[in-house]
């Protein structure tokens, strides 16, 4: 009892996951376990775990949501942990709350907080798409996904280093899912990750007839031109300008948001820029939250005045 | 083939939000279909069109549903459904997931699609708790859906924008990340069109009576003591300023 189970990634670093779940074995009296399921075992970065439990079966490398969903399942039956927690990754999507309900447990989602004492959690979850905090309660045990916002840049003392192999489950033997190949994404020539200077155009920027406004001032810094997913996912701009979870992580000098609302996915690929200047109509935008400079205004009337600033 | 698509509702991305007690006032807040949704809608059509599949949306009776079920009539559905599971906490994902997995025990789809996420689904995703419910292997951050050899073969995406391409047998449930191509648009004749010739099916479900534990105790606006140094002024000396500043922190190229 009072165990911490960390789900970790085939090609993920755990370190910093195991390193958050550290503190809340302390308060819960047990052990950090890390699952490492047909993943490459003994790396560096589970040192910080009291027990290692491997799951070997070939179905579970590559992944496969239902080859992990069935070791994680596995996991939770044999250690019985107090806390099962997850990064808010596609596998965090995949697993979690799958997990949760497969054990007949509570899941919380998105948190960027969590805290355990008297059989019960306090956690604090991103909603709204980041605009508002819910703190939650929850019996344990339960399961908890992290956003890998929250867990940024975090190590840990080392762990006992324990090593226990887990029987893998007779499901592995019978999945419905076949992993068919991986895709590398065409190259098309713009590479936002080694980009100097972004400016980056969020749902504010309406439509694409306006994007030429963000071109000019894009051009005027000498900048890439980047949007966030409803920007992408509204065929604004091509796929491979997108910025966040689901797109580029960047760490550019320069990282100019227009219009972006701030949403946590969209903070965990641009929050490592040096310099954030934002402007958004909204003064609550979350996005105000993570830069270093903000301004509540139009933004083409913004952008149109500071491409002649800078001309 | 049938596909059967979740449609849920999210407020309106462009309208601001207040706080009301631990929960968002909802007075003047308009429900909208949830973006991710509107991409499962629009993979789930584009199938039809290549593949001649039926397409049935299904959506939880609450204020606001039939719109958006209209709205998903007018894009391409063939079927329009709604469940009524009687009065749910807006919150409580999972028992809306349940109210839809009763729904499909009856309307036997054979693929069922729903956004990855919404922005209030903080106690669990739709897919991954349809799929737990109904024993159906499901993938989740999918951005491509084809059907192949009477399987579902699907495009997921994972950090840094790599992907890999997966097979899953059907039945199976796909959260759905962003749709082949951007959702189309849908004109106000067409939409008007289909307010007089959609015929919404009604389906009553039973739930057990608790199926979340958590509670959520307050809601707030993130503190902005880490925030962001704010200019003032207007248009021009904002530009002024922010010029200023990017000279001085050595942002412009020299």
């Amino acid at each position: 009892m009072g165990d911490v189970l960390v789900y970790t990634e085939p090609s993920g670093d755990p370190e910093r996951l195991i390193a958050w779940a550290r503190p809340l074995a302390t308060a819960a009296g047990g052990d950090v376990v890390a699952l490492v399921a047909g993943g490459e075992p003994g790396g560096d970065g589970l040192t910080g775990a009291d027990v290692v439990l491997e799951i070997s079966h070939p179905a579970l490398s590559p992944y496969l949501p239902e080859a992990h969903q069935a070791a994680l399942a596995a996991a939770i039956e044999a250690r019985k942990p107090d806390v099962v927690l997850l990064e808010n990754t596609t596998a965090g999507y995949d697993l979690a709350a799958a997990a949760a309900a497969q054990a007949g447990l509570p899941f919380v989602g998105y948190c960027v907080d969590l805290s355990v004492g008297d059989g019960e959690a306090e956690s604090t979850s991103a909603v709204y798409g980041g605009q508002f905090l819910a703190t939650v309660s929850t019996p344990l045990p339960a399961v908890f996904a992290v956003n890998s916002t929250a867990i940024h840049e975090v190590s840990g003392a080392p762990g006992r280093g324990e090593h226990v192999e887990l029987p893998a489950p007779a499901k592995l033997d019978s999945l419905r899912t076949k992993f068919v190949e991986a895709v590398v994404p065409p190259d098309e020539g713009v590479d936002l990750t080694k980009a100097e200077r972004i400016v980056c155009v969020g749902r504010g920027i309406g439509g694409a007839e306006n994007i030429g406004i963000a071109e000019d001032l894009a051009a005027a810094l000498g900048a890439e031109l980047a949007g966030s997913r409803p920007v992408i996912d509204s065929g604004w701009l091509p796929k491979v300008r997108q910025v966040g979870k689901s797109g580029a992580r960047v760490k550019p000098k320069l990282y100019l948001a227009l219009g972006v609302s701030g949403a946590p996915e969209h903070v965990e690929g641009m929050q490592g820029a040096e310099l954030i200047v934002a402007v958004n109509k909204d003064p609550s935008a979350a996005i105000f939250n993570v830069a270093h400079y903000g301004v509540v205004a139009d933004l083409f009337d913004v952008a149109d005045e500071l491409t002649d600033a800078l001309g | 083939m049938n596909i059967a698509v979740a449609l849920r509702l999210m407020p309106n991305p462009g309208d601001e939000l207040e706080l009301d007690g631990a929960d968002i006032d909802r007075e003047y807040v308009e429900m909208v279909m949830n973006e991710f949704d509107d991409q499962a809608l629009e993979e789930a059509v584009l199938i039809k069109e290549a593949t001649g599949a039926t397409v049935t949306a299904v959506g939880l009776r609450t204020d606001g549903i039939e719109q958006a079920l209209r709205v998903a009539y007018a894009r391409g559905a063939d079927r329009v459904v709604i469940v009524d599971a009687g009065e749910l906490d807006p919150y409580d994902s999972r028992a809306a997931a349940l109210a839809f997995a009763q729904a499909f025990r009856e309307l036997k789809p054979d693929l069922v699609l729903t956004g990855v996420q919404t922005p209030t689904d903080l106690f669990g995703q739709g897919a991954p708790y349809m799929a737990a419910a109904l024993d159906w292997p499901q993938a989740n951050v999918v951005v491509g859906v084809e059907l192949v050899d009477g399987r579902v073969q699907v495009t997921q995406e994972y950090a840094g924008g790599r992907l890999a391409v997966l097979s899953l047998e059907l039945p199976a449930i796909i959260g759905v990340q962003s749709a082949s191509s951007p959702p189309r648009y849908v004109s106000m004749a067409r939409l008007r069109q289909a307010m007089t010739e959609a015929s919404t099916e009604t389906l009553e479900v039973e739930l057990p009576a608790r199926t979340q534990a958590s509670t959520i105790e307050s809601l707030a606006r993130p503190e902005q003591t880490a925030g962001a140094k704010m200019l003032e002024g207007d248009a021009e000396q904002l530009a002024t300023q922010i010029a200023a500043l990017l000279r001085e922190q050595g942002a412009l190229v020299s």
